[in-house]
């Protein structure tokens, strides 16, 4: 794998299997999407241990470890366990649950374009939000479940309007791109009518943020990732053959339809839990499996891989959110868009660079 | 049968005195400078090329290397279906047939044509009744007759000086819009893609935001500049981050870095309006698209953009045929790949970059006019291209105008109004309608 190959793949720009030395290669790419993996989980924990130590109330790190044993200062315990660890626990899991289904949708739709917006299921959950807020005047708990409500209904609607004797995938993305057009007009509409106040409250949660997130949100999105992330996990066998196309993973045996709709179901699932926590922190479903392929160097799209990197990128846009304009908080997700956007700037900028592209 | 086709054209050269041209290595007059007109042939089984495109198509075919050259074939057994293979070998049954089928092609292209016209009507229709409708509804003579002699009475006024500038200026952007979605799909051959994918929405947005942020400007007719030079700034960064060292932009990366810019600008964008309510508060109309408040003065900046972007981009039909051709085999055809794209990325940046300066992002058009456009006439740019433009303005012109009218006291923005309008006509369209895939 030192020298790259010569032609990447057309669609999802990924280098094709070498025809040679394959036994070789094949390892030493195993070795290198282990030793990718192992760095961004090495990163997401020192990452997740700053977070834990700067504040306004700065504390280190032995206090902090002393701090999650129960022991040490009293202020020291306070924010450590009521405050930073579930806020930091949010955002990887939120980062977790964003990257495996930005994943699969690109996976599925086999487009780096691919995500949760182009079922429509971003454009429900953030219109049934707003109009929670602005029409409603709903609570942050309504407003999360009206988001999830919104989200899984408009996925359903979607898939409905996109079926005639089976879905074919791409009239269920030009569906999509309609309805989430049609949900993002009202939202704009019910934004321009607003009264200021208001809207800048909707706006916020539009934007994303990991602002004052408590155990209760941690558990309810660990519950959703940890029930539906092995199962998403577990279908990425079938997914890597569907990247070849419907008809040749028909020829391999894999039950195309099937496949098809689940990953659909738990990928939104997935995506409605973190919408549900922290409003619809935008990007990372895009960038995380990319970012990730392009480091790891896969062939397909690493579902795992984006997961990690997607816990990586919010965990670290959590934390310069902030202390970047210290004392003042910027949300999470404008953070994530500048910091994830010029990463993956970079990343092309040095491809381009060195010719390999 | 092929063999027999390749004889006839022969035949037919030598008879016209004209050179038999086998000089290329593929050995057929297409692959010498008329390459484009296979672009198309290979999607919609309906052979649309011409005269000598017909033949060459079945010949070449078969010496194209790769997946195309599978596609390529379908026109050929669609010929020898109809007219059976046992007399395929007679000359003068394959000339007969080539005859047939070259009428086939001026019958399509007769009606496409119609098609157009019919679509200018509307056009036409929505432009007047767009002058007509309003706070004070004026009568379509009324409209007609200010037209042709102003007589400085005051509904003449309100036309020249409201509703004229307003109306011409929403053909202008529907045009723009719809012709620079249609080219961005058929330069990332994505789609998904649109107008915004090149940073454009994105970086005139950011513009916007500077110049009420830090120069206090608030009118539509100031921001201007900015946005043209943000969208303009923006889509230079994204192609030059699109390309690949040495050879140019690349569908998937040109999508990425598009994506990646537009994020970043987005987070600056995020980061300005939450502290500040008053940018806010600006923006938020800003971004829904309007074409309210624009008088002739922001079209007397935009125009000369406009009318060379949409010149261009209504010249790039045919290089844009092969292209979709993919890059290997329109090299081997002769095209210039390079030449195309930059031409290709020009027209989009002074399009989106004007019609977004004048409007605000509108970006429902960009993306699903050329899905209806390729529909109705298949994927061959040459009218993907002109339907897109009529189609787009007659969208927004109708937005517009209906925007005016439902709402009892102020208005719609067009922006809302073409996706709501626009958006279940398109579902309805894409469960009706097989697409042409790009």
């Amino acid at each position: 794998m030192t020298t790259a190959p010569p032609r990447p793949h057309p669609w999802t720009g990924s280098a094709p299997p070498p025809a040679r030395g394959a036994r070789l290669a094949f390892s030493a790419r195993r070795l290198r999407i282990a030793a990718v993996y192992g760095t961004l989980l090495a990163a997401t924990t020192a990452v997740f241990a700053v977070s834990l130590m700067v504040g306004d109330y700065a504390i280190a790190l032995p206090d902090v470890l002393l701090a999650l044993t129960g022991e040490g200062k009293r202020l020291d315990v306070f924010f450590v366990q009521g405050v930073r660890l579930p806020r930091a626990w949010t955002a990887v899991l939120v980062g977790v649950a964003l990257g495996i289904a930005g994943g699969v949708f690109q996976s599925l739709s086999r487009n780096p374009l691919g995500s949760p917006d182009i079922i429509g299921f971003t454009g429900g959950a953030s219109t049934a939000a707003v109009a929670t807020i602005l029409v409603f005047g709903g609570t942050m708990t309504q407003v999360s479940i009206g988001a999830v409500i919104g989200g899984i209904a408009t996925a359903g609607l979607v898939y409905l309007l996109a079926l005639k004797k089976g879905v074919q995938g791409y009239r269920l993305i030009l569906v999509g791109i309609g309805i989430n057009a049609l949900l993002l007009a009202v939202r704009d509409y019910l934004m321009t009518r607003a009264d200021l106040t208001e809207a800048v409250a909707a706006q916020v949660w539009m934007i994303g943020s990991l602002h004052g997130r408590g155990w209760g949100e941690v558990i309810a999105v660990a519950i959703g990732v940890g029930v539906l992330g092995p199962a998403v996990l577990a279908l990425g066998q079938r997914l890597r053959l569907m990247e070849m196309g419907d008809d040749t993973a028909h020829a391999l045996g894999v039950p195309v339809q099937t496949t098809q709709v689940t990953a659909l179901i738990l990928a939104s699932a997935l995506t409605g839990a973190a919408i549900a926590v922290s409003g619809p922190i935008g990007f990372i479903a895009l960038a995380a499996p990319q970012l990730a392929r392009r480091l790891a160097r896969t062939t397909g799209t690493p579902i795992f891989g984006a997961g990690l990197m997607g816990a990586l990128l919010l965990v670290t846009a959590d934390l310069v959110g902030q202390r970047a304009l210290a004392p003042a908080q910027l949300p999470v997700g404008a953070v994530t868009a500048v910091i994830g956007g010029s990463y993956l700037i970079w990343l092309l900028y040095r491809e381009w660079r060195t010719g390999r592209a | 049968m092929e063999a027999s086709v390749r004889r006839v054209r022969r035949a037919r050269q030598a008879a016209s005195g004209r050179p038999v041209r086998n000089g290329s290595h593929l050995g057929c007059p297409a692959f010498s400078g008329k390459g484009h007109r296979l672009a198309f042939t290979k999607f919609d089984g309906v052979d649309l090329s011409e005269d000598s495109g017909v033949p060459a198509t079945s010949a070449c075919a078969r010496d194209a290397p790769g997946r195309d050259a599978v596609s390529l074939e379908q026109p050929s057994t669609v010929v020898s279906g109809i007219d059976g293979a046992d007399d395929a070998e007679d000359p003068a049954v394959a000339e007969s047939m080539l005859d047939r089928r070259t009428r086939a092609h001026a019958r399509v292209h007769a009606l496409r044509g119609a098609g157009l016209l019919a679509a200018l009507g509307v056009l036409v229709l929505c432009i007047l009744l767009s002058i007509a409708v309003g706070a004070k509804s004026i009568p379509l003579p009324t409209v007609w007759d200010a037209l042709w002699n102003f007589d400085g009475s005051y509904d003449h006024s309100v036309i020249f000086e409201l509703r004229l500038p307003r109306t011409v200026l929403g053909v202008f952007v529907g045009a723009a819009l719809g012709l620079a979605g249609a080219l961005m799909q058929a330069l990332t051959r994505n789609p998904l893609a649109e107008p915004g994918i090149f940073g454009v929405n994105s970086g005139a947005a950011a513009a916007v935001v500077v110049a009420i942020f830090v120069f206090g400007l608030t009118s539509p007719g100031a921001y201007v500049w900015f946005a043209f030079a943000g969208a303009g700034i923006a889509a230079v960064v994204v192609y030059a981050l699109g390309s690949r060292g040495r050879s140019g932009a690349t569908p998937v990366r040109l999508a990425l870095a598009g994506a990646a810019l537009a994020a970043v600008l987005q987070g600056f964008v995020y980061s300005v309006i939450v502290f500040n309510e008053f940018v806010f508060d600006q923006i938020r109309f800003w971004q829904v698209g309007s074409l309210a408040g624009r008088d002739l003065d922001v079209f007397l900046k935009v125009w000369p953009f406009l009318a060379v972007g949409i010149v261009i981009a209504l010249l790039l039909g045919p290089a844009l045929n092969t292209i979709a051709l993919g890059e290997d085999l329109a090299a081997a055809l002769g095209a210039r790949i390079n030449h195309t794209r930059v031409l290709t990325a020009l027209a989009i940046v002074l399009l989106c970059g004007s019609a977004t300066a004048a409007a605000g992002p509108i970006w429902f058009v960009g993306l699903t006019i050329p899905h209806v456009a390729r529909a109705i006439v298949g994927p061959d740019q040459r009218w993907v291209l002109p339907y897109s433009a009529v189609l787009a303005a007659v969208l927004l012109t109708g937005a517009d105008t209906l925007g005016r009218i439902v709402v009892a006291n102020g208005e719609l923005e067009v922006g809302i109004v073409t996706a709501l309008v626009g958006a279940p006509l398109f579902i309805a369209l894409v469960r009706r309608t097989r697409m042409a895939q790009l």
